[in-house]
Parts: C-alpha cells; structure tokens; sequence
C-alpha cells in the first residue's frame, strides 16, 4: 500500500539526518513515538513532537529510557506504529526491551545515533561502537534487523524501510545512524505519498477462537492482532508456545528461540542491502558503512587514480549481516579493507564470512572525529601489495 | 456470591444447566492454563476473585479491557485472565499500558502487579504515571516481600521483620504507598486486605468505571516465605489478623497510614478527587494552541486502521 499523505511532508528539503530520520518515521506510518532526551538524537523526536498534533497522533517524553523502549511497545500492541530514539548510553537502558520486542515479535523501530563510548563518552561527536550491542545488547539468542544510512536523504528512506522490514518480519529494527550523518545537513527529496510503499500491519483474518497469536505462517512470521478487538490474547517474555502461553521446556524454548533468529535468513542472504562499485576487478574491497563510508569512498577514489584495483562494498543492512556476499566475494578478492568507528567490530563478521579465504584488514578509529581518506588509502595501498 | 448479577450469557451456561454449575469466576480465567502457580493460602487468587466480580458489576465490554502486569506472582494474573493480557518485564507494566492506552484510548487498562515490580523496580514509572494522571487503573497486591524469587526484602517490607536477605531483620524504613500515591498526584487511592472481599471488589469496580490514574493497595498473605520466616502462622492466621488489626478510615490522611509488622492497618478509600487526565489535557493543550489544525489522534494511532 502507499504512505498516508497526511505524514508525507513532499517536497524538496533541506533537512539534517535526525530531522530526515524523523519525517522517515512519519511517511512510514508511524504515529506514536515515545522518547527521552539525548544528544545528539534528540532532534529527531523534537520534530516529531512539532508535526505529530497536526498529522494526528502522540509523542509522550517519558521519564527514562527504560520506559520510552517499552512504552512504544505497549502502542504497537494497542495498533499503532512506533519508535524510540536514542543514543549509546539510553541504547544500553533499551537493551532489555529490545530483548521484549525479539521474544515477543513486537514489530517497533529503534533509533540510535551513535556517539562516543563507553559511558557518557563523547555525547555530541562520531562513533560507530554500538554496532555489536545492537546485534548482541539483549540477553539471549534473537534476532534484529539493523539499517546504517550514510547521508540525510537515506535517513529518510531507510527509516521507511525500516518500518517495513519491522512489519514484514515482526522484528525490533535498529536504526544505526552516527553523530556525523544525523547532523548533517544535505537535500533531501521527499516524493509524493503514492510513490512510497508501505507495508501495512498483517493484522489476522482468522476468528479469535482459530487464532494463535505466535503461529508461524508460511514465511515463519505469525499474524498480528491488537487489543481490543475480542481476541483476548496472550502477550509475554516468558519462553512461549503458539498461543503465547507460558511453555518452559526444552522443546519450546528450540523450536521458539531458532525461529527468532531463522526467520531473518532472507535479509542475511539474497535480500541483503548495500551499495557495490567496481567489484568486478576488484583486489581489494573496502567494507564500510554509515559516515565512514563517504571517507572511504574518497579513499576508493585515490586508490583507483593510483591504479589500485580496489572496489566498494557499502553495509546498509548491517544485521542480519550481509555474510553470503562476503562469502562469495572473499573467493575471487584478495583483501578486505573494513574502516570503522570502533575498536573492530563488523570487521569480526567480516572476516568470520570469509573464512580465511580473503586477508581481513581493520582500520579502527577511537570515535571522535571520521577517519582521515589517506589512512584508508594506507590500508587499501598496503592490502593490494 | 449472590448478590452479583451474573447470567446464562455471560457463564457460557448451557441450557437445561443449573446457573451454580459454572464457578462464576471461570468464564474470565483461562482455565486451559490452571492449575495456577500460587501457593496454598495466597492471596494473590483472592484478589483476581475480587477482581472478576468487579468485571462482572463494572459491565464492562470485556473486548475491551486489557490487563498489565509486570514480573513476579503478582506478575502472573494477567496470563491467567481472559482478557487481551500482557506480561512485561520487571517493574515496567506501568509504562507499558501507558502506550496502550494513548495509542488505544477505548481500552480500559488495568495494572495488576506486585510491590516489589511496581515500587521498587518500578517506582519511577510508578510516580510519573500518577503525576501524569494517566488513566489507567493500578492494582498492587502487596505482599510485603519479593515472593517469586524467595521472599527477600522489598521497600514495602515493614521494620524488623526477617527475610531472605535480612537475615537480622530489616532496618531500612519501607515505603507507604498510599501516601506515595497521593503524593505523586493519584486521582484516587483506596488500600484493603484480601480479608475485605466486599470491599476491594467495589473499590476495584469503582475504578473501572472512573477516569484518572487510580491506586488500590491489597496487603495479600504470603504464607510460604514471609509469615513462615516470621513465625506469623498459616493462611487463616493472616485473615485473623488483618480482621484484628484493620480499621477501615474513609478519607484518612494517607501520611498516616504507615504499616508495621504487627501494628494496625488503615484500610479505606483515602483520595478521590478530579483532575484532568493525560489525554484531556494534551487535546486541550493543542486545541488551544493549534485550534483547527490539531488532528486528535484515531484509534491505534494507525492511518490504516
């Protein structure tokens, strides 16, 4: 189906990525956000609480992050479509709802605009560091959707398809967006509510006395429902069976817990996102994502004037990770170059695709500032060696 | 039992039955998840009894009452309700059926959890949601102690009483959660026992029917940790107690009513008074400022419904 025009601000703007983020999350649908302030995220919700009373829905500031990351989910529960937004001190405060909306197939959105850690940190400069908590943050086996836009128009359009993939799969999805992208301010163009596809809600056609609330579908995906509407259904953290009843058992908890991650499988192969340039002589491929790669793509430049055969492999979809096409691709490359904001942290999946095949070369970066093209260049210079 | 109005319809009672045939509880549980997981003597069932009763009176459409809870044996009712029910995580039920309600204002939302979930874990949400006056019913079962994990001390847990981890006896003062309610800017506050069957069920079904953040407190026995470790006897020597020791104070002033171990228990309803809620003043608020131009949000908060 197509956007609400009522949420879809057309038009050519002038938007930073968190304001980009914001009116994403209104073209998308979603019509109740619950926040809690942090820098440098906060403007993404401040717009929002500006244009929801005349689109038609609520912001709540809520009194921590414990409560806006479960507040959301109580509204997704209730019909609507929502999110929260934050940055990484509020992310680790989120993390047992992350756990909540994967157990309990929650479809909601999870906006965090990376900052420097560990703690406090650098509230108001660029990390990509929370990469692995995103994936990993929650206790327990799980699975979630992460998407790393790198400029505000991807802001945008990302966070669309965020909302979708939420729908489509009944999963919490990160949106990991970094200090540098969220504040910078480029055009962006908003197009015309019919030409922006939405994935509705697959609310179930079934009678509430045929209904099981945790039944995979063919897709492994179970049907939604929400209160209210005489399914008088069962909703908990506990190990479940298809009802939604309480099942601790060793049957329940493999059969559950393997479909939490299983069902994600198509975005961990063929339905992969990222943005590719020069593979196909490539003999060196830099693997990035979010800010750090715009840097590498001026490094990528420099290497190819230098006569580097050296290609591009952008992360867009960080989690499930992209591993088949890393896999294919170690076969016939020769080195993989992964700058990041972080001490190593996709760079880990990166070479556990590539098993050996490939050499696996981190650039790492503290956080702080973005990486330096040149220092790329070494790296990339030194891979094709 | 027969002075609440049930019938045929709502019992699910078949034809040519007898109308006791059915407990007239059962249509609101779901029986295909009993037996419960209380021990013999809590109190936890005696309050849902209450509870029941009060859907019954409150005539309420049941498709649209949805119940909350967080974690612990009081976290355990809304899975046994048959209602649209949620268990959430620990100390966050509040916040939960806060976004359910704004995203969903049809919906009655009830709260029903435990003490140790709601004010220690918990307590922040607690007193925002009051402040907010956010309209939504909060039922705290208190038992004293943290009862799931092995009755270890909780902020409701009254001075010199021994549990799991106060080996010596608790020093800390304990939280009066009427007084807190009140405070934080509850619309209504009423505490009973689970010994005052009548009472609760009408408190319960008063707040059913009443907009505004409301509190009910029920001291509800823990025989299995907190009166055994205390030596307070069994089930029937906590209902005699709490018949000894309550006194029912309509509009006492909730500073007042602080519990001790063995001391008296000011049971009532202590506030009631009106004040806009949440939703009421955020539509005022935006009318005022945005006049035409507001768009009060619709049901679920979804353009495609």
């Amino acid at each position: 189906m197509h956007a609400d025009p009522k949420g879809v601000l057309t038009g050519v703007h002038f938007l930073d990525g968190d304001h980009a983020c914001c009116e994403g999350t209104l073209a998308a649908g979603a019509r109740f956000s619950a926040g809690y302030p942090i820098t440098p995220s906060t403007e993404v919700v401040e717009r929002f609480a500006w244009r929801i009373p005349t689109v038609g829905g609520i912001f709540i500031q809520m009194e921590d992050e414990l409560a806006a990351s479960i507040t959301i989910q109580g509204a997704v529960w209730g019909g609507a479509k929502a999110f929260t937004v934050t940055s990484g001190p509020g992310f680790s405060l989120m993390m047992e709802h992350i756990g909540y909306a994967a157990m309990t197939e929650t479809p909601c959105v999870f906006v965090n605009v990376q900052r420097g850690g560990p703690s406090t940190g650098l509230p108001t400069l660029p990390a990509q560091a929370d990469m692995m908590q995103a994936r990993w943050g929650s206790h327990g086996d799980y699975g979630i959707i992460a998407l790393c836009p790198n400029s505000p128009q991807e802001c945008f359009d990302l966070t669309i398809q965020g909302f979708n993939l939420a729908e489509e799969f009944r999963v919490p999805v990160m949106m990991m967006l970094d200090e540098c992208v969220g504040h910078m301010t480029e055009k962006v163009v908003i197009p015309e509510a019919d030409q922006i596809e939405i994935t509705p809600r697959r609310f179930t056609t079934q009678t509430p006395q045929e209904f099981r609330l945790f039944e995979p579908k063919a897709d492994e995906v179970p049907d939604m429902v929400k209160a209210g509407d005489g399914y008088r259904f069962h909703v908990t953290g506990l190990t479940h069976d298809d009802r939604g009843y309480p099942s601790m058992n060793v049957e329940t908890q493999d059969r559950s817990v393997r479909r939490l991650q299983d069902k994600l499988k198509p975005l961990a192969n063929g339905r992969a996102l990222c943005e590719t340039e020069f593979l196909e002589d490539a003999d060196v491929v830099v693997v990035s994502y979010g800010i750090t790669s715009r840097v590498a793509q001026r490094a990528l430049q420099m290497a190819r004037q230098q006569g580097i055969r050296a290609g591009k492999f952008r992360i867009i979809s960080a989690w499930p990770f992209p591993e088949q096409r890393i896999r294919e691709l170690a076969g016939r490359v020769k080195a993989f170059v992964v700058p990041e904001l972080n001490l190593g942290q996709m760079v880990h999946e990166v070479e556990r695709a590539s098993a050996g095949r490939a050499k696996v070369i981190p650039v790492s970066h503290a956080g702080g500032s973005v990486h330096q093209p040149e220092t790329i260049l070494k790296a990339i210079v030194e891979a094709a060696r | 039992m027969n002075d609440v109005t049930i019938d045929r319809a709502t019992l699910e009672i078949p034809p040519g039955m007898p109308l006791d045939s059915v407990n007239p509880v059962e249509p609101f549980l779901r029986m295909d998840r009993m037996p419960h997981i209380w021990c013999p003597a809590c109190g936890i069932g005696t309050t849902v009894n209450c509870f029941t009763r009060a859907l019954i009176d409150s005539k309420k459409n049941l498709d649209k009452v949805a119940i909350v809870s967080g974690i612990g044996c009081t976290g355990r009712v809304a899975g046994y309700m048959r209602l649209d029910s949620f268990h959430t995580t620990h100390g966050r039920a509040i916040p939960f059926a806060t976004g359910l309600k704004l995203s969903n204002p049809e919906l009655d939302v009830v709260v029903y959890s435990g003490d140790g979930d709601l004010f220690a874990i918990g307590g922040n949400h607690f007193i925002h949601a009051a402040r907010r006056n956010m309209d939504i019913k909060v039922i705290c079962v208190n038992n004293l102690t943290y009862a799931m994990t092995g009755g270890q001390t909780a902020p409701t847990t009254p001075g010199k009483v021994i549990s799991a981890t106060s080996p010596y006896g608790v020093f800390e003062p304990a939280f009066n959660l009427v007084a807190l309610a009140e405070a934080a800017g509850a619309a209504y506050v009423a505490r009973w026992t689970t010994y005052h069957v009548k009472q609760l069920s009408r408190s319960m079904e008063e707040v059913l029917n009443r907009k505004g953040f409301c509190f009910i407190e029920v001291l509800s026995p823990c025989p299995t940790l907190y009166q055994r470790r205390n030596k307070m006897g069994d089930g029937l020597d906590a209902m005699k107690f709490y018949k000894q020791v309550s006194k029912i104070r309509h509009g006492a002033r909730t500073s007042e009513c602080d519990l001790s171990r063995d001391g008296e228990i000011v049971v009532g309803k202590f506030v009631d008074r009106d004040r806009p809620d949440y939703f009421e003043l955020l539509k005022a608020q935006m009318t005022e400022t945005l006049g035409d131009r507001y768009a009060v949000p619709e049901v679920g908060c979804c353009s495609e419904g």
